[in-house]
């Protein structure tokens, strides 16, 4: 399924190595990055072709999660359809 | 498509702005469940609500985390209990008590439908039903119970509303230990709708299809912040941007409604428009009608800026989703909103105004506290009042005041969790009892006629 990670925080080294390391042990397929800093955040928005799965979905999340607490910033997975329902008529 | 910003704002929402799926409400007929004698009945309701509702929980769960929406609660509406103990309603308890193990197996925080619909005249077993009410709610904890006294179509049944006002105080009293609390768990509705998913009104109608998922958005925070962003526009201006943002929040609450019914193999019943607060700081109603320029809710203008708000919430709403329904408006329950318990504390906001509110909005005087020694008559007449307005306006409108034993005007009491704290506010001391004791049905305005 196509879904959308998002990392946010204060920006330091690494952070697209640790976070595309761990996609790639669960094998997602990054699809495309995009980076931006808004007042001193960072953010970074990768789309990706996650497991249809939706147990293996959780434990990707779950992993984002403990990877994102330990180095310090936010790090979420949801599916891409949330952001289609929203913001297309 | 969309781009990095509507991810971006997406999450902000969501973290920053207090935007959740406030609940997802699975309505189940037990209409199957009738049986010949109030413990097999009993037995039966535990049994269907069970079955039914095994998945719901872990469902919402998995939904909240798929899709990175919170889902704040996950709750079971059940056919009024009136229907299925017409045979022995002085055991009416019994299915309640089941209902509320039910709930209580099953995670769900709150089960609504020990309800009975008088609008038109109650039945003896419906009378007897009514005042196995309060010893119910006493002895259950997650168990909502809701009356429908009134409908544009039949008028209004004073008799009914007679005996709910004793029915209140007779909750409270019986729940005087905790402040009063089995009131926050009963409302009386005028016009109450089938497949409202909030509680505690919520009930499963006996028109509604067997199983049916029901979702309710919430969201104040988020409109509050988008008219952050506008602070000089001109109302219509205003407006738009309400509908917009309500567009977005009620597409979220779509998705989740669509995907929890077909994973729980129900039907997807509706998505419920109302914008509702939450006690917690940024997640208030109130605050919206500040951002419009009331340094205070309450004030005058209040009643203005509720109309506006409501309308443009449900025009942008109807457009984002398949089918809407259930109360479908902003809610201002006094205690669970941060905005009305500041302003009720600082003596900003009355009973008069919140009234007046209710003209324009739903639900109604919803979680006011009031002196514990208030009359049951002063109650029957506030609900009265409440009814003639729900009925004269082809809207639900809903009373649910809690008369807080031991308790008077400049006193406080907190309830806890999502039902908040409030201040005891005055009610109006003249006595209209005789007005009450007179019952009768306050005959349906002519403009109900319709056919």
């Amino acid at each position: 399924m196509r879904a959308v990670v998002t990392v946010t925080g204060t920006d330091r080294r690494g952070i697209i190595a640790k976070v595309s390391a761990l996609l790639y042990e669960r094998n997602v397929n990054i699809e495309d990055i995009s980076q931006t800093i808004l007042g001193g955040q960072f953010a970074m928005i990768m789309m990706v072709e996650a497991a249809e799965n939706d147990e293996d979905f959780i434990a990707l999340a779950a992993a984002l999660e403990e990877l994102g607490k330990s180095i310090g910033m936010s790090v979420r997975v949801q599916h891409a359809e949330i952001f289609d329902a929203m913001h297309n008529v | 498509m969309f781009g990095k910003n509507e991810v971006l704002e997406t999450i902000d929402m969501v973290e920053k702005e207090h935007l959740d799926i406030r609940t997802v409400t699975m309505g189940i007929s037990l209409l199957p469940c009738i049986r010949a004698t109030a413990e097999e009945t009993a037995a039966a309701v535990y049994d269907r609500v069970m079955q039914k509702a095994e998945k719901l929980v872990p469902t919402a769960e998995a939904l909240s985390r798929e899709y990175g929406i919170p889902i704040v609660n996950k709750r079971v509406s059940v056919t009024p209990v009136s229907l299925l103990t017409a045979a022995f309603p002085e055991k009416s308890i019994l299915v309640g008590k089941a209902l509320d193990r039910a709930a209580h197996d099953l995670g769900v925080d709150f089960l609504g439908g020990y309800s009975a619909l008088v609008h038109k005249g109650t039945a003896a077993y419906e009378e007897i039903f009514l005042r196995t009410i309060p010893q119910t709610l006493a002895e259950t904890e997650r168990l909502c119970a809701s009356v429908n006294v009134g409908s544009s179509r039949s008028g209004v049944n004073m008799d009914a509303i007679r005996l709910m006002g004793e029915v209140v105080k007779e909750t409270a009293r019986l729940t005087a230990d905790k402040n009063g609390l089995g009131c926050c768990k009963l409302v009386v509705f005028c016009n109450a709708v089938e497949d409202n998913p909030f509680m505690a009104g919520a009930f499963h109608g006996v028109g509604e299809a067997d199983t049916v998922v029901n979702v309710g958005v919430s969201g104040p925070g988020v409109v509050q912040h988008a008219l952050s962003f506008v602070p000089d526009a001109d109302l219509t201006d205003a407006a738009e941007v309400v509908k917009r943002t309500a567009f977005k929040i009620t597409r979220a609450g779509q998705l989740i409604a669509r995907e929890a019914a077909k994973r729980l193999g129900a039907r997807f019943g509706i998505v419920d428009l109302s914008l509702a607060p939450t006690s917690a700081q940024g997640d208030s109603v109130a605050r919206i009608l500040e951002e419009l320029g009331l340094s205070v809710v309450g004030s005058h203008g209040t009643t203005a800026a509720l109309a506006m708000l409501n309308d443009a919430v449900k025009k942008g709403g109807v457009m984002a989703s398949s089918r809407v329904g259930g109360l479908s408006g902003a809610f201002i329950p006094v205690s669970e909103d941060i905005g009305m318990i500041e302003a009720a504390e600082a003596g900003q906001i009355s009973i008069e105004k919140l009234e007046a509110m209710t003209a324009v909005c739903s639900v109604g005087l919803d979680m006011i506290a009031i002196p514990g020694d208030t009359p049951a008559s002063t109650i029957s007449a506030m609900i009265a009042d409440e009814a003639a307005i729900g009925m004269v306006n082809n809207k639900t409108t809903a009373v649910r005041v809690i008369p807080v034993p031991g308790k008077t005007v400049g006193d406080a009491v907190e309830f806890g969790g999502l039902l908040g704290r409030a201040p005891i506010m005055p009610v109006h001391g003249g006595d209209a009892s005789k007005f009450i004791g007179r019952g009768g049905l306050i005959p349906a305005p002519i403009h109900s006629f319709k056919n």
